[in-house]
């Protein structure tokens, strides 16, 4: 292990000074507008805290989660719901009974029945997925006012019957007598009731997440250490965040029959000789990727107004932010399960005439700590960008000082099909704090797919 | 034995004189680098290909090891192929054939024991990190060491081929296995030969750690995955110094009730017993090595390890001299051989391919061409049997899964490469036609195929008996016609002849020069003929079956003609007496006229001599073929009918034929005619092929042979 583990990679620093360093510099572009194309802007957008799985979420189902989303961005934004044409929201596990949970949400948020909703699902981008299609509606002028979120409930995962039982029960349904009946029965066997887990691995490779995660870091020699102090970094960061109170993004959610919660309750500072301690969750057992430097199974929802900017203005919405060039990408989904960001980052840039330089705030989504550095090390590697990229160049690194300042998915949480609304939030509020002018959002999903997009503050 | 002496002596010297230390020094086999305290050796021939355990190699390791056990620095070692996707491939062949006597390749044999006893015994562990093929000595030498760990990709397999070479594992291979992964699984690998995965390697305590393959990252995959193999090797071999980890694997239940009995007596003996009944049923006496196998590893078990040793050395001296072990030695040359591409690269790639149906045998080109990710077009003439023909496709695929030798992810992909259609086809770069030996029929669909493809395209009739000038003579370009001539199944057998191929089917290939009947036809329409004479006289059956299997021909003659159809030998037979004459004559070809009037096709129509069912494993006499057979009745000649003498004049024939090929420039070399007898023919391997058993038996006696029945029957035995 010794090559891996020395191969040169710069520290992290663990929290950074230098945050507004760099945000007053010129631009390649003064605005991402785009003459007769309409723009789109985000009014605002919340969530619920996002919790550990199996903790107050524990007994809600997925729709009630979204259900308080939504009418937390009701609250926040007040906008009448009247003038919502449509809604969208990204989902990945689906609850079998609210398979349009967007639906069944906004009907108990107290949305208009006459606005139409409707489900994506695409990994852990759904949520990217919601808020591009309602950037779609918008821009080609079908709709003005959209609401877009994504919502996972991971405490509660619909367990199935095996296919020989299920095939068996519906067959009986069908028997006409009681002979046909017994006959059935009579086929019955133990094994029948051997229970159906929704997959934890892909389906194209049957490999789990966690597992591709560890061959990524081995493959970019990204060592345990490096790991453990990313995942420190972004439990340090978000920590501060929280307590600063920057995640202004969340919205306190009181649950039936327990407190009300007001907090992402994933946040956990730990030091790294503790986090050393532990054993390698999926390659046993040399690899590299454990329980504290990947992110944990979460429930949360979370929901944003988009609208065209004309009518945002019209209605006297001060918006936070622009949504602009989006992008997504697909790779093999054996070996670069994970490597999205890298994929997509450079083609939104050169998409929206951009710049590495001309991004303030970076919000990557973080999947496991080895897939970041992974990712890091792919777009910092002339080899890979010329090899497999198709580039002459490397894509180049992210200022680390400027990347996923507030925490992110290692520490707040993943609820795969909310954490779209999140990011992109997080960028819109850093952007306004911070001052800068661009963000870029970037994301990588199950089936080896990835996503980014830019989004530029609205000018104060 | 010189060469070895110069670099041994060259090395000293060196090392005298240089203050360099000397594991930078370059040897041609075998490098080795020392991390912290843990010596890296890597094996990486210079020489060839692949790596196999010469006596370079062998000499060079050891010099190697001599000086890691007698460094203080370093207290344990890796043992890592730096070629990628192969460890080692096994011992050097042409080793054993120099050697001139048993006594020289007993000592071959010892020599190896002793280096991997010392090995073993070291008190420096050394571990092995296996990826890609270790087979044969290569496993011998890795479980030799105190662990190992290996890559789980599919190019990783592991595995003791000894036994297809005649031979048996000659380096402590037999002493060494039965403790680590019980005796009946020994056998398994050791008598099948058989290739094991690396994840059911270690399942079966042959490796005891595995790596993943890596992907793209910041070198090229393979490679990186050699050097992350070297870093988790390196790992383990320092947790083994600390005896932080022990080599001791935890043996499972079942494994554990397995072993407790096999240290009875009497269920050893059970086993030995049985095992031996099966190897007797399945060689019927031919090849001696699987016998020998059984028998040196119980005198291992049975009379202690150093009886062992000595008997798997002497075993390993005799087999390797006798006639069988150099007639598969020698098949296994011809393969390797034919497996190059000697006509360079084509000059346009074929990429799309369509396959003109016709049953089993299009189909069976689909399979192999969409596997190897062909885009294929399969037509037919009515939607039913196109769909046949894709079910065949799809249950061949299908099948894989159900062995896990693929996921059902993958078996999707690759059928997604086939196109199914029943209209004519467009826009490909090459057409296989499989349809009925019907030279109208192929003429007809020739000039249809014609009108609708591009230029370019070239067009392979599927055809066993047709001279391909007869077939082009009616193509507007028949220089883009060509011959092709698959074994069927197609999927399972090694060889496609064929006249001229730009495939990358992954078939072993022969190219022969066009004649009627090319090679494999000719020689096997002889003997056919010779089939149905023997019938007429008499002989039933089950035993010309009995005959030609225990002979060494994997399917019984009889069998033989209903697995090929009866209609298609006909034919063929017929054809052939046509353009080659009387030599080809010899049983009456009314026999097969009257079966295939009948609708006795062979196996594909259900009945042939014999009934096959589905589902029904074991074959009944067919007993309409009796009224024909007694109505066709010819009296045996007494002085040629002996068992012996109808084993004989089967051969005699096909070997006869193949030599006439040779001489007429039909077959370029023996050594294809011998791969294409075996692999494609079912010609007897213990005999290595047509050329080889000449050389084997005796030309003379062969001529003599041929002359005795020549008096008896006239001029399909005389000899050329």
């Amino acid at each position: 292990m010794t090559t891996i583990l020395t191969y040169p990679f710069k520290n992290l620093p663990t929290a950074s000074k230098w945050a507004l360093r760099f945000s007053v510099q010129t631009k390649t572009k003064k605005t991402l507008a785009k003459p007769n194309i309409r723009n789109v802007v985000v009014v605002d957008g919340v969530r619920t805290p996002f919790l550990l799985s199996g903790t107050s979420y524990k007994d809600l189902m997925p729709h009630d989660l979204a259900r308080a989303a939504l009418t937390g961005l009701l609250h926040r934004t007040s906008v009448p719901k009247e003038v919502v044409d449509y809604i969208i929201f990204g989902t990945v596990i689906q609850e079998v009974k609210t398979s349009n949970v967007a639906r069944e949400a906004a009907l108990g948020a107290g949305f208009s029945d006459k606005t139409p909703a409707h489900t994506v699902t695409m990994a852990c981008i759904s949520a990217n997925q919601a808020m591009t299609t309602g950037v779609g509606l918008i821009a080609s002028g079908q709709c003005d006012v959209i609401v877009a979120g994504g919502v996972e409930l991971m405490s509660d995962v619909p367990i199935r019957h095996s296919r020989k039982m299920r095939k068996l029960m519906l067959d009986l349904n069908k028997a006409k007598s009681m002979g046909q009946r017994l006959s059935l029965i009579s086929k019955f066997r133990f094994n029948f009731l051997a229970p159906e887990l929704p997959a934890v691995s892909e389906f194209s490779t049957s490999e789990t997440m966690g597992h591709s995660a560890d061959r990524l870091a081995a493959a970019f020699a990204v060592s345990r250490l490096e790991q453990d102090e990313y995942a420190l970094r972004s439990h340090s960061l978000a920590k501060k965040a929280q307590d600063e109170g920057l995640l202004s993004d969340v919205v306190p959610f009181k649950v039936p029959g327990k407190d009300t919660v007001t907090k992402d309750n994933g946040i956990r500072p730990s030091s790294l000789e503790q986090m050393a301690k532990l054993k390698p969750a999926f390659i046993k057992p040399y690899g590299t990727v454990t329980a504290a430097n990947s992110s944990f199974l979460t429930d949360g929802a979370s929901a944003m107004l988009i609208m065209a900017e004309e009518k945002a203005l019209a209605m006297g919405y001060k918006p936070k932010a622009y949504l602009r060039d989006f992008m997504y990408v697909s790779q093999d989904p054996k070996d670069q399960l994970l490597l999205g960001p890298t994929y997509a980052t450079p083609k939104v840039l050169e998409k929206a005439g951009l710049t590495m330089n001309d991004i303030d705030a970076f919000e990557f989504h973080e999947a496991f700590s080895g897939q970041i550095l992974a990712n890091f090390k792919a777009m910092d590697s002339d080899w890979f960008a010329e090899n497999y990229m198709g580039r002459k160049t490397k894509v180049g690194l992210p200022p680390l000082e400027k990347f996923n300042n507030w925490g992110g998915s290692l520490s707040l949480g993943h609820p795969f099909g909310a954490t779209g609304c999140r990011l992109v939030m997080a960028a819109a509020n850093r952007l306004r704090k911070e001052g800068g002018q661009y963000g870029l959002v970037a994301a990588c999903a199950a089936g080896g797919q990835g996503h980014a997009m830019i989004v530029e503050a609205y000018p104060k | 034995m010189v060469a070895y002496r110069a670099i041994g002596i060259l090395s000293r010297y060196r090392r005298r004189n240089f203050t360099e230390s000397s594991a930078l020094l370059t040897r041609t086999h075998i490098n080795y680098g020392v991390k912290g305290d843990v010596a890296v050796i890597r094996i990486k021939s210079s020489t060839s290909k692949v790596n196999t355990l010469s006596k370079e190699l062998h000499s060079e390791f050891m010099e190697v090891m001599n000086e890691v056990w007698a460094t203080n620095q370093i207290r344990n070692a890796v043992l890592i192929s730096s070629k990628p996707g192969r460890f080692i491939a096994g011992a050097d062949i042409n080793m054993l054939a120099t050697c001139k006597t048993p006594q020289e390749v007993t000592q071959v044999s010892q020599e190896a024991q002793r280096t991997f006893e010392k090995l073993e015994k070291a008190t420096k562990p050394v571990i092995a990190a296996i990826s890609g093929s270790c087979l044969g000595g290569g496993l011998e030498l890795a479980i030799s060491c105190q662990y190992r760990i290996a890559t789980k990709d599919g190019k990783t397999i592991l595995g003791a081929p000894e036994v297809l070479l005649g031979i048996l594992p000659g380096a402590g291979g037999t002493q060494r296995l039965p403790e680590m992964v019980g005796v009946p699984a020994l056998f398994d690998m050791m008598l099948t030969s058989r290739n094991i995965h690396a994840d059911s390697a270690k399942k079966m305590g042959l490796v005891d750690q595995l790596v993943e393959p890596l992907g793209p990252g910041i070198k090229p995959p393979e490679e990186w995955t050699i050097e992350y193999l070297e870093a988790v090797a390196i790992t383990f071999a320092k947790g083994l110094a600390d005896k932080k980890i022990s080599p001791k694997r935890d043996k499972g239940l079942v494994e554990k009730l397995t072993a407790y009995t096999m240290t009875i007596p009497f269920v050893r003996q059970q086993v030995y017993k049985k095992v031996e009944e099966k190897v007797q049923k399945e060689t019927k006496g031919l090849y001696p090595a699987p016998l020998k196998i059984i028998d040196v590893v119980k005198t291992g078990i049975e009379r202690g390890s150093d009886a062992g040793y000595l008997s798997e050395s002497q075993k390993f001296g005799s087999l390797a001299m006798i006639s069988e072990s150099k007639a598969l030695m020698g098949l296994y040359h011809g393969q390797v051989l034919c497996k190059k591409n000697k006509f360079g690269a084509p000059q346009k790639d074929v990429k799309r391919l369509a396959i003109l149906g016709e049953g089993l045998k299009g189909a069976g080109i689909t399979q192999v061409s969409v596997d190897k990710r062909l885009k294929t077009i399969l037509k037919d003439a009515t939607l039913t049997r196109l769909g046949q023909g894709q079910q065949q496709v799809f249950k061949g695929l299908n099948d894989k899964v159900n062995k896990k030798a693929l996921t059902s992810f993958e078996r999707d992909s690759i059928f997604s490469n086939l196109t199914g259609l029943i209209s004519n086809v467009l826009k490909v770069d090459m057409v296989i036609e499989a349809v009925f030996e019907d030279l109208s029929l192929k003429h007809r669909v020739l000039k249809e195929v014609e009108a609708v493809i591009p230029d370019h395209c070239v067009f392979a009739s599927n055809t066993s008996a047709f001279p391909i000038s007869e077939i082009a003579a009616v193509s507007k370009r028949p220089e883009k016609v060509i011959g092709m001539h698959y074994f069927s199944p197609m999927d399972k057998m090694q060889l496609a002849s064929a006249v001229a191929v730009s495939l990358k089917q992954g078939k072993v290939i022969i190219v022969v020069m066009d004649g009627p009947g090319f090679y494999t036809t000719r020689c096997l329409a002889p003997m056919m003929s010779e089939v149905i004479r023997i019938l007429q006289e008499g002989v039933d059956l089950e035993k010309l079956d009995s005959l030609t299997t225990s002979f060494g021909f994997p399917v019984g003659a009889a069998t033989l003609v209903d697995e090929v159809g009866v209609d298609v030998a006909k034919h063929v037979a017929e054809d052939l007496r046509k353009a080659l004459g009387e030599r080809f004559g010899g049983g009456n070809p009314e026999l097969l006229t009257q079966m295939v009037s009948k609708g006795f096709l062979g196996r594909k129509s259900g009945k042939g001599f014999y009934i096959y069912q589905e589902s029904v494993k074991s074959k009944n006499l067919n007993s309409d073929v009796d009224s024909i057979l007694v109505s066709l009745k010819m009296p045996p000649k007494s002085e040629v009918s002996p068992g012996e003498d109808i084993q004989f004049r089967l051969v005699t024939r096909f070997v006869n034929e193949a030599v006439m090929c040779l001489r007429e420039g039909i077959l370029a070399t023996p050594a294809e005619g011998d791969i294409t007898a075996v692999f494609g023919l079912g010609f007897p391997p213990c005999f290595g092929g047509p050329f080889c058993f000449v050389a084997l038996y005796g030309p003379q006696k062969i001529v003599d042979r041929l002359k005795k029945y020549e008096a008896a029957y006239g001029k399909q035995f005389t000899p050329c």
